[in-house]
């Protein structure tokens, strides 16, 4: 890495480990990801429902519940400024204001008791120290923004539409111009022309602040959008990373391809849908090997015995799969 | 919101009629015919006749329920019995004890069970959840004469720092706005825990914190006022028993409030006493349903919404 991109380095983290212990055992939820992020860049986090994405979100912003949630890490950085070892009166002032997160669901992310006025404003006076009324001027100008009149800043989340709604969330984590943004699964909840919206949205106001983000989504359509980087993640492993060419047109983990082939086909739609078969495993009992082994289509028996690791393909392209200890190998999806 | 207002305001008086009617037809077939008693056993049928007439006692239930209702609008609940003075007069004497002692109970009662029922539920299944609760079973469980007269031992015997009882001011409401306070405090410790635990789950709790609110405002701030509806609830439905007085207490420490009104006005048979007396509080109680349901909508802007509908 150059000096340059060392300083242009928002968020570095190093082995980060969370696991939930609950009394049904051990959620192993995140085991050991490194994660870096450069300005100005959007990351794409994908995985499926269960594999670790919100937590690694809420362990960058220091909010994974304990209990049940125990973080490990050993390097957690946002712009060079190491967040692990804040006390919790200095994280107040990073969250909303170096980073921000926006919730999976905008239906209950909003206080129902306060007007979505005095929820973006409120930031403001946290971390600008603006009076209330200079701050519930820019919580207009923040509404505006995201394309609701300012006159409804008196107005409650119930009076809001799901879109409406994410789009007040939005509004929040942005109000403060944060140095990153978490956005996690931003448009799950929302119709689709809705999602196609807040997309666009996002992508407008990331260009005009300069802002990085990690988009956490089990969409790739909205990771072809977005990002410019993207990592796969299974049961609380990073197994593929890379820029969005690298992951997209040459995809090197079988769980990646396995995720493209459960997309329907655009270019031939009489093409079967071929979801990846089988489940994630338990967290709570993870195997020695490779966790994808059960549903792996290339399964070896050398994928049993250890946990595969992450290896350099190309300068930006990164997989953790044993076959690749076969230089001849390659999955059956190519280059389109 | 004015508009709701109104409305309930002019469904007050059905309901009050209706309340009025019930207690007085209850006093009537309770109390039997008050007439022989006052009379004497030697007077002449003419005597009880012309005494009856005097006492307002003549005519059916429904003549005289509206001869009491046309009374009552202008202030007047009759005489007593046995002191022959204006029951209205003597009602407005003692509700000014009842209305100090309540307010300084529910103080007590509230400054007890909200910091109790926060800690219980942000620390839940820790040392301080299980010390509030077993503090909150001990005020629920513990009779009310009992800790009365321990108090009293200790504070006004030993101490000397309250007077035993009677009305000397602040000073004599001190000790039975404890007692009572304590004994109410355990439910409403109980409900704020509760009603707490739910809200603390809250993804908008999460967003708070996101944005880098403080964890003491996001409980105090965030969270209790969503917490509140329940909390409000019993605080009503409590508030609205001390308001007819809290006799034990009112017994314990000698405080002439309207509890002891009425129960030494039962005692005696004396009914324009404990009609008018029990007719006045129900008014009171109705506005203060009223009070919390108005307090609702400014906590709950969706309850507002409800109102305005
Ligand atoms: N508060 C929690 N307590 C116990 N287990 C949890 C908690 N939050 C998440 N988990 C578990 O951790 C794993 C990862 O969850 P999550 O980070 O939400 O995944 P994703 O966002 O990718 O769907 C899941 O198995 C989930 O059940
Ligand atoms: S390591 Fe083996 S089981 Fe795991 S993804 Fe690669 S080929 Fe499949
Ligand atoms: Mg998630």
């Amino acid at each position: 890495m150059t000096n340059q991109e060392a300083n242009d380095l928002i968020l570095d983290i190093k082995n980060l480990k969370v696991r939930y212990e609950t009394q049904d055992g051990i959620v192993r939820a995140v085991n050991g990801i490194d994660l870096t992020l450069r300005k100005k860049r959007t990351l794409g986090l994908v995985g499926e429902t269960g594999a670790g994405k919100t937590t690694t979100a809420l362990a960058i912003m220091r909010l994974v519940p304990d209990p049940p949630g125990i973080v490990e890490c050993d390097k957690l950085e946002i712009s060079g400024q190491d967040i692990l070892s804040l006390p919790e009166n200095k994280l107040e002032h990073v969250r909303g204001n170096d980073i921000s997160m926006i919730f999976q669901d905008p239906m209950t992310a909003l206080n129902p008791v306060f007007t979505v006025g005095d929820q973006i404003a409120e930031s403001l006076e946290i971390h600008e120290h603006l009076s209330s009324k200079d701050a519930k001027e820019r919580a207009g100008d923040m509404l505006e923004l995201v394309g609701i009149p300012r006159e409804r800043a008196n107005e409650y989340p119930h009076q809001f539409s799901g879109g409406m709604k994410q789009r007040v969330v939005i509004a929040i984590a942005l109000a403060c111009n944060p140095q990153l943004l978490l956005a996690d699964e931003p448009t799950t909840a929302l119709d689709v022309t809705i999602q196609a919206q807040v997309l666009e949205l996002m992508n407008e106001l990331k260009e005009k602040y300069d802002t990085s983000m990690i988009m956490i989504t089990h969409d790739l359509g909205c990771v072809a959008e977005v990002c410019d980087e993207v990592a796969v993640m299974y049961a609380g492993r990073i197994v593929e990373e890379g820029t969005l060419e690298d992951v997209f047109n040459r995809t090197l983990h079988p769980y990646t391809e396995g995720l493209f082939n459960s997309l329907p086909n655009i270019k031939d739609r009489k093409a079967k849908l071929k979801p990846i078969k089988g489940l994630m495993p338990d967290p709570t009992n993870l195997p020695v090997g490779c966790s994808f082994a059960p549903r792996c289509n290339y399964v070896s028996d050398a994928c049993l015995k250890a946990q595969p690791q992450l290896r350099s393909i190309s300068q930006t392209h990164r997989v953790a799969c044993t076959a690749y200890d076969n230089p001849e190998f390659h999955i059956e999806r190519r280059i389109l | 919101m004015y508009r709701y207002i109104l409305k309930r305001l002019l469904m007050l008086i059905p309901v009050l009629l209706g309340v009025a009617f019930l207690i007085f037809a209850i006093m009537d077939v309770a109390a039997g015919d008050p007439v022989y008693s006052v009379a004497g056993a030697d007077a002449t049928p003419e005597q009880i006749e012309a005494l009856r007439e005097k006492m307002g006692l003549n005519g059916s239930l429904i003549e005289r329920y509206i001869r009491y209702i046309g009374n009552l609008l202008k202030g007047d609940l009759g005489t007593s019995y046995i002191s022959k003075l204006d029951v209205m007069k003597v009602y407005l004497q003692r509700l000014p004890n009842t209305l100090k002692l309540a307010t300084l109970t529910m103080i007590v009662a509230v400054g007890m069970a909200i910091p109790l029922g926060i800690t219980a539920a942000v620390h839940q299944n820790s040392i301080r959840d299980t010390t509030s609760m077993v503090l909150a079973l001990i005020g629920l469980s513990m009779p009310n004469f009992w800790l009365g007269l321990l108090l009293i031992l200790f504070f006004s015997l030993k101490l000397g720092w309250f007077p035993t009882g009677g009305s000397e001011g602040f000073r004599s409401i001190v000790l039975p706005a404890i007692t009572v306070g304590t004994s109410l405090a355990a439910l409403l410790t109980r409900t704020t825990r509760s009603s707490m635990l739910d809200v603390l789950r809250q993804d908008y709790l999460r967003t708070a914190r996101a944005k880098g609110v403080s964890e003491r405002n996001v409980i105090q701030k965030h969270a209790l006022r969503n917490a509140l509806i329940p909390i409000i609830t019993i605080f009503g439905v409590q508030f609205s028993n001390v308001l007819g007085g809290s006799v034990l207490a009112e017994t314990v420490f000698a405080w002439p409030g309207v509890g002891r009104l009425v129960v030494d006005a039962i005692d005696q048979r004396d009914i324009p006493t404990v009609t008018g007396a029990l007719v006045m509080t129900t008014m009171l109680v109705t506005i203060v349903n009223l009070l919390v349901d108005l307090v609702y909508a400014f906590v709950d802007p969706r309850i507002k919404a409800q109102y305005t509908k």
